[in-house]
């Protein structure tokens, strides 16, 4: 038995990718569940709009967050009710307080669900009469609705990085990658040809997945739907990408769901899909900030539920295309070179000059 | 005739040198037999000759890759496939088509015996028929070079007969022809032999120029042999003296034997 243990330990050491989950996952849990899983909103975001926002806002309890700079530079207090609504749209706060109105509305923005639950309950504490409350883009707080529209972006992510990886690692693991190597086939065609059906086979899934939330949840779909289609594809092109790299890093398809696990834990709990990114301390949540997931949600529940357009979403659609770029870009080189070594063209080349 | 091969070539993997200075001719019209033990660096050298690791110094003189027929370690099939299905992916990847396709299909189905299997997985068939259909699969387009790593490794004797037949077929037909390969009876068959050893030439030539040339003399051990130049064939001990063979007996009686004794001589002068 001693023997068969120390194997087994001899065994762990030199498998580094098992040890990085023995040793990575546990302190990532912690961290995670200790500082970021947090439900409990304790600044929202808030701009007032209209004549009297000074006395409205003295009037909120110290929950809202009122951004005097930003509504000094767009001058919030001589913005009507339609600013309030395109404020609330556009995402620029969670919670936007129209004075004009008698007494004064607070638009909350259903789409942020914890955030919109906390301010209706603070609202509910003022004095009767003291505002009138309007959940805007999901009135009931379904958190269905909030869910879906992440949902999609977390199945993308699943088959973008797992299923993907898993994909080419098997021409890997089974000796094929070394004969397409071989063959007369140009490296972009064998690296499109890998991952165009992972691409198609993804998009549908988004299709079906968004339809099925729209049908059984009633998930509205208020935005623009090219737009939600051109953020899915940018957005697929980074987690395939993130497949692909995942695929040139590992030698068995246990190596890589390894791998794409700890890539997708991150995803599933910091990106604002299940806890808030403003709930969490700034030292995690810098964190969601490089996730693409994060990007996507924001798109994602922004044009489904919001109705937002480019004009509000092009911070998100930004982040996302560089993303996508540079990761598949990286991916793309990697897998080439494992296709075609640099110097093989240049000796082929020379060969078949001197035949 | 012409020739392909490689020229003084060194491969390295980082500090690792795999294969250093090896030069090699690979002949239309003729099986070349790479053997060696582990680590000897066959796989590199077919490797480097397919085009898939780069040359770390001298030349790969070898045709553009729609001429090469490469049958890797692994088989190279795609288990997921069928057996038709595999022919059908190949077939497109190398440009045959139609008429051509269907009659090259008919006969490589009949050469390796896998008629009966066309529907059944690649990952389904027994490790001969398996290395049948890789076999098939490099030869699918008629290629002038053939690279065959180890082929028959692992496979029944009966299959081997089967892919040595297609071999010498093929080469018969005027492919060059490359092929990686652990048994010795089955590399006495080619026209020529390159034993490699710690990723160096150790002896090449026919069968018959090796065995010729080794250095010093296998014979028939007497008494107690001495372990260290001694190695058992069947209930038979032979062992290995540096001496010259006399009265102009053989070196070696085949190239089994002449491996042992090349290796052993260059451990001995490496001592």
């Amino acid at each position: 038995m001693k023997a068969m243990i120390q194997k087994e330990f001899r065994e762990l050491r030199r498998d580094k990718r098992t040890m990085a989950m023995l040793i990575a996952l546990p302190i990532l849990l912690l961290v995670i569940f200790g500082y970021a899983a947090n439900f409990t909103i304790d600044d929202i975001s808030t701009r007032v709009v209209g004549p009297g926002s000074e006395q409205v806002t003295a009037q909120l309890p110290d929950l809202f967050e009122v951004d005097a700079d930003a509504a000094a530079a767009d001058d919030d207090a001589d913005g009507d009710t339609q600013t309030a609504l395109d404020l609330v749209r556009d995402n620029k706060a969670d919670v936007v307080i129209d004075t004009t109105t008698t007494p004064p509305t607070a638009y909350l923005d259903g789409s942020s669900l914890f955030s919109a639950q906390t301010a209706k309950g603070a609202l509910a504490q003022m004095p009767d009469g003291a505002v009138t409350i309007d959940v805007l883009y999901n009135p009931d707080l379904t958190t269905a609705w909030v869910m879906v529209p992440a949902l999609i972006g977390l199945i993308l992510t699943f088959i973008g990085t797992i299923i993907t990886s898993i994909g080419l690692v098997r021409e890997r693991q089974n000796g094929t990658l070394e004969q397409l190597a071989v063959m007369p086939l140009k490296p972009s065609d064998v690296i499109v040809g890998k991952i165009a059906p992972y691409f198609i086979l993804a998009a549908l899934d988004m299709i079906i997945v968004t339809l099925l939330g729209v049908w059984i949840f009633d998930v509205p779909f208020n935005g623009n739907v090219a737009l939600f289609g051109v953020g899915g594809a940018i957005f697929l092109f980074v987690v395939l990408g993130l497949g692909v790299l995942i695929s040139t890093a590992s030698q068995t398809q246990a190596q890589a769901i390894q791998v794409a696990m700890m890539i997708l834990l991150p995803q599933i709990l910091l990106s604002g899909f299940i806890f808030p990114l403003s709930a969490m301390p700034a030292a995690i949540s810098w964190i969601g900030y490089i996730l693409p997931l994060t990007y996507w949600v924001n798109i994602s529940q922004g044009i489904l539920l919001r109705g937002a357009d480019l004009a509000s979403l092009w911070p998100s659609f930004a982040v996302l295309a560089v993303m996508a770029v540079v990761i598949f870009t990286a991916a793309v080189l990697r897998f080439r070179r494992d296709l075609a070594p640099s110097s093989r063209r240049k000796s082929q080349k020379s060969s078949k000059a001197g035949k | 005739m012409s020739a392909w091969g490689a020229r003084e070539l060194t491969v390295t993997y980082g500090d690792t040198v795999a294969l250093s200075s090896v030069s090699v001719d690979v002949r239309e019209g003729e099986v070349l037999a790479v053997v060696g033990g582990d680590g000897a660096g066959k796989t590199t050298l077919l490797r480097a000759l397919a085009g898939a690791v780069p040359a770390s110094a001298g030349a790969v003189d070898a045709p553009s890759l729609s001429s090469i027929g490469f049958m890797p370690t692994a088989a190279g099939v795609w288990r997921d496939l069928s057996v038709d299905q595999n022919i059908d992916f190949v077939a497109s990847a190398q440009g045959v088509t139609g008429a051509t396709l269907a009659e090259r299909r008919e006969q490589l189905l009949a050469d390796t015996g896998l008629e009966g299997a066309t529907k059944r997985l690649a990952g389904q068939l027994s490790g001969g028929m398996r290395q049948k259909l890789a076999f098939a699969l490099a030869m699918i387009h008629r290629p002038p070079m053939l690279i065959l790593d180890e082929p028959s490794t692992g496979v029944d004797p009966v299959s081997r007969v089967d892919l040595w037949r297609m071999i010498s077929q093929a080469a018969v037909d005027g492919a060059a022809i490359i092929m990686a390969t652990t048994y010795l009876d089955e590399a006495e068959r080619a026209s020529r032999v390159l034993v490699l050893d710690g990723g160096e030439v150790l002896l090449a030539g026919t069968p018959a120029d090796v065995m010729a040339n080794v250095p010093g003399h296998v014979a028939d051990a007497v008494g107690t042999p001495d372990r260290a130049r001694s190695w058992r064939r069947g209930s038979q001990f032979k062992t290995w003296s540096p001496d010259e063979p006399t009265d102009g007996a053989a070196r070696a009686d085949d190239l089994e034997d002449a491996v042992i004794a090349a290796t052993l001589a260059k451990e001995t002068s490496n001592a």
